[in-house]
C-alpha cells in the first residue's frame, strides 16, 4: 500500500514536470495569439507606420528583417559550409584540427551581445560600414557561423563513405566528389540546418541594437549601407520605449505573432525537408 | 578537362576550404583581442580594484562592476534553481516513462520553446508576469530579479531537457537490467542507478543551460527593471551585466572611458561564460569516456 502510494508519486512528481514545460508553451503562445491576432489584418502586414506608430502596419520592419536574413545567409553560408566540408572531408585528426573544433564549441556558447560589440567594432567602426543593414547581417552572420558548421558536418557525416570511394575510385578528384557527389547527396541536411539557424538569427535582437538597427524609418530600407527595422527591434520599442504604451500593446501584440509565425514556418519548412528525406532512404 | 587542369582545381579548393576552417580561430581570435584591447584601455585609466570593489554603477561617478555580477548571478542562479529540477524530471519522464505517441508531441513542444525569441519571452514578461508577480506580492512593480528568473528558466529548460534526455538515454541498458535483475523497482532503478550514471552528462546540461541564462540579453533587459544598485532579493530590480551592455552602448561616444568600461564588463561575461562552457564541456567528454 505504502508501496503503492510512493510509485504514484513518482509518476505524478516526473509527468507533472513535463506538463508544467508544455504548459509554460501554452501560456506563451495562447497569451500572444489570443491578444494579437485579433489586431493582425492584411493592412497591418502590408502598411507604412502612421500616426507616431500608434496606427498603420509594420511593414518597413517586415522587410528589414527579410533583408536582414538574406545579407546573413549570404555571408554565413558559404563559410559555414566551406568550414564543414573541410573538417569532415580534409582534415585530419591533430592539433590543428582539434584548435579550430574547440574555437567553434567556443564561438557557440558567446552571449550574442558580444557579438554586438564586436560587429561594431569591425564592421561598423574600422571597416568604416556605418550603422546600416549590411554590418548588422555580417554580425549576425558570424553569430550564425558556428551552428551552421555544426549542422552542416552532421549532414556530411551521414554520407557514407562507400560513396566517396566508388566516386574516387572511378578517377574523380576529391574536390569533384565532394561538389558532384557529397554536397548535393548532403543538401537536405544542410539546408535544414541552415533555415533553423536563419531562424534563431531573425529573432535575435542584441547583435543588432548597435549595429544599424532603428525605431523608424522613412520607406524600407532599399540599399545595404542604409538603417532598417526589424521585428524584434520592434516589438522590443514598442513594449518599453514608446511614449504611448498602453495604447501601441495591441500591435506590439500583432507584432510579436508575426515575428513568432515568421520563426515557426522556417521551423515547419525544415522540418518537412527533413521529414521528406528521411522518408527517401 | 585536362586532367592537369582538373589537378590545379582540386589543389585550390582544397586550400580554399582550410582557408575557411581558420576564419574559426580568427573570429574567435578577433572577439578575445577586441575585448583585451578595450578592457586594457580602460584599466589604464581607472584602477582594477576600484572596478572591482564599490556598490554603484553609475558612469557618471564610478564604474564598480560588483552590482551587475550579483545581478547576474541572481538571475542566473534563480532560473537554474527553477529549470534544473524540472529539466531533469521532465527528461527523466521522456526518456523512461513516456509511450512512444506522447514522446512524438513531446519532442515538438520542446523545439517550439527554443524556437521562440528571446524579446517574445520578455514581452510576457512585460504584460503577463510582471503584473501577476506585483498583485501575488503586493508590490508595486513587477519587473524583477523573479521575473528574470522564470523566463530566463523558460529559456533554459529547452537546452537542460534535451541534453539531459541524451545523457539518460546513453547509459547502457545492462545497467538497469542488473538493477532490475537484482530486485530494485523501476524507481530505485530510476533514480538510484540511471540518474547517477548519467550524472555526467546532466551536469552538462546544466552548464549549457547556465551559459545560455548568463548570455541572455533581451529578456533580462525588458523583464528585470534594471536598477543599478546591487539586490537585496529576488523582489529587487536588478540589472545584469548584458542589460548594462545593451542600454548604455547605444548611446556613449566612440572611445570614451565609458565605451571601454564597456567593453570591460563584456571581458568579464566572456571569461565568465567561457569557464562556465568549458565546465560543461569537461562533464559531457567524461561521460562519454565513461561509456566507450
Amino acid at each position: 500500500m505504502k508501496k503503492k502510494i510512493l510509485y504514484t508519486v513518482n509518476w505524478l512528481v516526473l509527468s507533472g514536470s513535463t506538463l508544467m514545460v508544455c504548459t509554460f508553451l501554452g501560456i506563451i503562445l495562447w497569451d500572444i495569439f489570443s491578444k494579437g491576432l485579433p489586431a493582425l489584418s492584411w493592412d497591418f502586414v502590408h502598411k507604412f507606420p502612421t500616426n507616431g506608430m500608434t496606427k498603420g502596419g509594420i511593414l518597413p520592419a517586415i522587410v528589414g528583417t527579410i533583408l536582414l536574413t538574406f545579407i546573413t545567409t549570404l555571408f554565413a553560408v558559404p563559410f559555414g559550409v566551406a568550414c564543414a566540408v573541410y573538417l569532415n572531408e580534409y582534415a585530419r585528426p591533430s592539433l590543428l584540427t582539434n584548435i579550430i573544433r574547440a574555437s567553434i564549441r567556443n564561438l557557440a556558447g558567446i552571449p550574442s551581445i558580444i557579438y554586438g560589440l564586436f560587429g561594431l567594432a569591425l564592421f561598423v567602426q574600422a571597416f568604416h560600414f556605418g550603422t546600416s543593414v549590411l554590418s548588422a547581417g555580417l554580425t549576425l552572420g558570424l553569430l550564425s557561423l558556428p551552428y551552421i558548421i555544426t549542422t552542416t558536418e552532421e549532414a556530411l557525416k551521414r554520407i557514407p563513405n562507400s560513396m566517396r570511394e566508388a566516386t574516387l575510385a572511378l578517377g574523380a578528384t576529391q574536390f569533384e566528389t565532394i561538389k558532384d557527389v557529397v554536397l548535393p547527396k548532403a543538401l537536405p541536411g544542410i539546408l535544414t540546418g541552415v533555415i533553423l539557424t536563419l531562424s534563431r538569427a531573425a529573432g535575435e535582437t542584441a547583435p543588432i541594437l548597435f549595429t544599424g538597427v532603428a525605431f523608424y524609418i522613412n520607406g524600407v530600407t532599399t540599399s545595404v549601407n542604409q538603417e532598417f527595422m526589424a521585428l524584434p527591434y520592434h516589438l522590443y520599442m514598442l513594449s518599453t520605449q514608446h511614449n504611448a504604451i498602453e495604447q501601441v500593446r495591441p500591435l506590439a501584440y500583432a507584432t510579436a505573432v508575426v515575428l513568432i509565425l515568421l520563426v515557426f514556418v522556417l521551423n515547419i519548412v525544415a522540418f518537412v525537408i527533413r521529414f521528406k528525406h528521411r522518408t527517401q532512404d | 578537362m585536362t586532367t592537369n587542369k582538373r589537378e590545379i582545381i582540386n589543389t585550390v579548393f582544397k586550400y580554399a576550404f582550410k582557408g575557411a576552417g581558420f576564419i574559426t580561430i580568427a573570429l574567435l581570435g578577433g572577439i578575445f583581442f577586441m575585448l583585451l584591447y578595450n578592457s586594457f584601455s580602460f584599466f589604464t585609466k581607472i584602477h582594477p580594484l576600484d572596478f572591482f570593489t564599490g556598490s554603484q554603477w553609475d558612469p557618471e561617478a564610478r564604474y564598480s562592476i560588483l552590482p551587475l555580477i550579483v545581478s547576474t548571478a541572481f538571475v542566473a542562479i534563480g532560473s537554474m534553481v527553477i529549470a534544473v529540477p524540472l529539466g531533469i524530471l521532465t527528461a527523466a519522464f521522456l526518456s523512461e516513462l513516456a509511450p512512444r505517441r506522447v514522446q512524438m508531441i513531446l519532442k515538438p513542444v520542446i523545439e517550439m520553446l527554443a524556437a521562440i525569441p528571446s524579446v517574445a519571452i520578455g514581452f510576457l514578461g512585460i504584460v503577463l508576469l510582471g503584473p501577476g508577480i506585483s498583485k501575488l506580492f503586493g508590490i508595486q512593480n513587477g519587473l524583477n530579479a523573479l521575473n528574470g528568473s522564470i523566463l530566463l528558466a523558460i529559456m533554459a529548460l529547452p537546452t537542460i531537457i534535451t541534453i539531459s534526455e541524451d545523457a539518460i538515454n546513453a547509459v547502457p541498458k545492462s545497467h538497469r537490467e542488473a538493477s532490475l535483475a537484482l530486485g530494485a523497482n523501476k524507481w530505485q532503478t530510476l533514480f538510484k542507478v540511471t540518474l547517477p550514471a548519467a550524472l555526467p552528462g546532466l551536469i552538462a546540461a546544466v552548464m549549457l543551460g547556465l551559459g545560455r541564462a548568463l548570455g541572455e540579453t533581451m529578456t533580462v533587459l525588458m523583464a528585470t527593471g534594471n536598477a543599478s544598485a546591487i539586490p537585496k532579493g529576488f523582489l529587487d530590480s536588478v540589472r545584469t551585466i548584458t542589460a548594462t551592455i545593451a542600454i548604455e552602448m547605444g548611446e556613449v561616444p566612440y572611445q570614451t572611458t565609458h565605451y571601454f568600461a564597456l567593453f570591460a564588463i563584456a571581458a568579464i561575461l566572456f571569461l565568465i561564460t567561457l569557464v562556465i562552457n568549458l565546465l560543461g564541456e569537461y562533464f559531457a567528454n567524461r561521460l562519454r569516456r565513461f561509456h566507450s
